[in-house]
């Protein structure tokens, strides 16, 4: 994994000598509210409904063990013992004071981490594929590229004053695992004819108001063009994107008002003409990267059925939250944080210092944080799953639900949040109730809930095979449903079935939805299958009919 | 009299905007929708003229025309609106304006100025109420860049290079 250079570790301390000013001036009445709210936006501090918010950036999902302890030691002090990791792999503190963020951010830097561009308008946390550098139909690893973009976005001096946020994915395999096509650049790598490789660069995709799926503009940019083609995307966005609507202002709208051709060749031209003075990448600068994601040590092992004779509870957890290794020998290992009764994404600093531990024995000392808000130990020895499935069910870290209906995503809501219309604590836990019968579970397959309490859908609400959406109705939370939508392989937005449902009928909702899927399955027809295939009408009328046995 | 940053040091502003008092003879900025609007008064203009780009403004337009300004002025109407900063490095990088490049505006604070010290501007004519001895010392806040940036800021270390 990438280590900081003095060039790295000067930049966050003077980022956070920088801010520490800027508070200091904000409290002194120097810097009033409307003035200090960029600045502290673009250091990750949000004003939330409670207290402010911290959402700290890891960066592409990867942490080291050390990593992960800090943030659980920052958990324990300056917040009440928890975090919430999200959805673009950003970690969020809920109740940090406003006067200590400096001394938090400098803790971060003490070990290679910060809160830089996790908000505000201007190039966000870049995300990538969960199973970079172990998965089977890998092309390359993306986490070089991923951390190339980061330190070239790194208080870039052009575009830190955008028209809004700007998030960008890197995916490195066939399989889209990174949702890069709801993003506003979507970097896929590819490999040319020759061997070299390169991106398809898809602009302009994203959820929130107007969801859209991305438009393909480039089908092969050369690896050494990736910051100037990114530059003069960005270029053309800074110039011509809307600053005078905030609900029009995200780079979909221009590319949607422009069409996709005008604005490729706006793209392109920009990128001809600054060629001379844009960043190019060298053969040194890209090897130097790649040598900080080697694949790890593994020793030479074969695959091995490590379930027999085991307990029902050890296969269940096998089955659901492991995945096949690039590596023989090895699996990749999901923590759960979807506990049947936890807020979805929440772990305890306990949880981490215990996760820290492990993965420092088991996994070459790094975890992963994934874009449906689990944990990862990706590289561990099948031989030792055992013993991780028990230290992880010790800790509450082992529901057997990835993939399930139960592994849903939700954003903080109403609880946390000042911008949501609606909660999503108190739904999840609905829904968890509802599905607590684990065959049930297990019967019903891969499920995939996405929920958000608001627009903005920082829950992805319109990717979710089922999308929950939370709106207010008259000062009432309601809920909007969705089915059909997807994320991963083949990206699809979701079609609101009907009226929006009150709070206590989101569950039971959902399970009329189920029942009429389990009634129409072909045999071991997973659920978006059976959608595609019979389409939405049987679903639509399952889920408002009264009487469901009766139908 | 006005003092705004210019090459780090804190100096008596020698230009005036268009409609400001002035003694006659004063280096004047004025904007190019005026200038655009009144070709016949500001074409024989005899002495050094400036001009003052709005942010919706292409400093390509100015391209035929570039070397007849010893001053291009960007405006910064609030430090959200960024379209400045791709403005001031264009003329920079691409259009090869090699006059005083100057941010002004209610937006052009204590906290942008590195950032604009690094897409070309050398000289901050600084919102009302900004401490200019502060955003002096903010020049040179970091001694670090990951991009390819304007001359004018010296960083001891810089990532990535354009060719």
């Amino acid at each position: 994994m990438y280590r900081y250079d003095e060039l790295d570790q000067a930049f966050v301390e003077e980022r956070v000598a920088e801010f520490r000013d800027q508070t200091r001036r904000h409290l002194a009445g120097e810097l009033s509210e409307d003035e200090f709210r960029p600045l502290r936006l673009r250091n990750g501090l949000y004003l939330q409904r409670h207290a402010p918010m911290l959402r700290i950036a890891i960066p592409y999902g990867l942490l080291r063990a050390a990593q992960l302890r800090k943030l659980a030691d920052l958990a324990r002090r300056y917040d009440r013992g928890y975090g919430h990791f999200t959805t673009r792999q950003n970690l969020q503190l809920n109740w940090p004071a406003l006067a200590a963020v400096p001394d938090i951010l400098a803790e971060l830097a003490t070990v290679q981490m910060h809160a830089i561009q996790t908000s505000g308008n201007c190039v966000r946390n870049v995300t990538a594929d969960h199973m970079a550098g172990i998965a089977r139909d890998e092309i390359d690893d993306p986490r070089p590229y991923c951390e190339i973009v980061r330190q070239w976005a790194t208080l870039h001096p052009e575009f830190t004053y955008l028209p809004r946020k700007f998030k960008i994915a890197i995916t490195g395999s066939a399989e889209d695992r990174a949702a890069s096509e709801v993003h506003d650049i979507g970097l896929h790598l590819r490999r040319a004819a020759d061997g070299a490789l390169g991106f398809a660069v898809r602009v302009g995709g994203g959820l929130g108001r107007a969801p859209v799926i991305g438009a393909l503009i480039r089908e092969f940019l050369p690896l050494a063009d990736l910051l100037g083609y990114l530059e003069a995307i960005l270029r053309v966005y800074n110039r011509y994107g809307r600053r005078d609507n905030i609900h029009k202002a995200r780079i979909k709208v221009l590319v949607k008002t422009l069409g996709a051709a005008r604005f490729r060749e706006e793209v392109e031209t920009e990128w001809l003409a600054g060629r001379g003075s844009a960043p190019l990448l060298t053969a040194a600068d890209v090897e130097r990267m790649r040598g900080f994601f080697r694949p790890q040590p593994y020793e030479a092992l074969c695959d091995q059925d490590v379930t027999a004779g085991r307990e029902p509870r050890f296969l269940a957890w096998y089955r659901y939250n492991t995945r096949a290794h690039r590596v023989p020998g090895y699996r990749a290992v999901f923590v759960s944080l979807k506990a049947h009764g936890a807020v979805p994404g929440d772990a305890t600093s306990e949880q981490m210092e215990a996760i820290a531990d492990l993965a420092e024995r088991v996994s070459f000392g790094l975890i992963r944080a994934t874009h449906n808000q689990n944990l990862m130990l990706a590289d561990v020895r099948q031989d030792r799953l055992y013993e991780v499935w028990r230290a992880l069910e010790a800790h509450g870290l082992a529901m057997a639900n990835i993939g399930t209906l139960t592994d849903l995503i939700a954003c903080p809501g109403l609880d946390f949040c000042s911008l949501a219309n609606a909660g999503t604590l108190g739904v999840a836990h609905d829904i968890q109730r509802h599905f607590d019968d684990l065959d049930y579970l297990y019967d019903l397959g891969n499920i995939e809930i996405k929920m958000s309490g608001c627009m903005n859908a920082c829950g992805h609400h319109h990717v979710g095979h089922i999308g929950i959406l939370g709106v207010d109705k008259h000062g009432e939370e309601w809920y909007q449903i969705s089915l059909g939508g997807s994320a991963n392989g083949f990206t699809a937005l979701g079609e609101v079935i009907g009226p929006s449902v009150a709070k206590h009928e989101v569950a039971p909702t959902l399970v009329r939805i189920v029942e009429v899927y389990r009634a129409l399955r072909a045999e071991d027809e997973p659920f978006i299958d059976t959608l595609r295939r019979v389409g939405l009408e049987p679903f639509r009328t399952g889920a408002y009919a009264l009487h469901p046995q009766a139908a | 009299m006005r003092y705004i940053l210019r090459r780090r040091e804190i100096v008596a502003d020698d230009w005036a905007h268009l409609g400001e008092e002035a003694a006659a003879g004063t280096p004047l900025i004025v904007p190019l929708e005026r200038l655009r609007a009144d070709a016949a008064r500001w074409a024989p203009w005899p002495g050094p003229l400036g001009v003052r780009l709005a942010p919706a403004d292409a400093p390509e337009d100015l391209a035929p025309r570039l070397a007849r300004f010893a001053l291009v002025a960007v405006e910064f109407p609030n430090p959200g609106d960024g379209r400045g900063y791709s403005q001031g490095r264009l003329l920079r990088a691409r259009l090869g304006f090699r006059g005083e490049l100057r941010a002004v505006g209610g937006g052009v604070k204590q906290d942008q100025v590195f950032l604009l010290a690094r897409c070309g501007f050398e000289a901050f004519e600084l919102a009302p109420g900004e401490d200019l001895e502060a955003a002096r010392r903010a020049l040179t806040r970091y001694t670090v860049a990951y991009q390819p940036g304007a001359t004018g800021v010296r960083v001891d270390r810089q990532r990535f290079f354009a060719p």
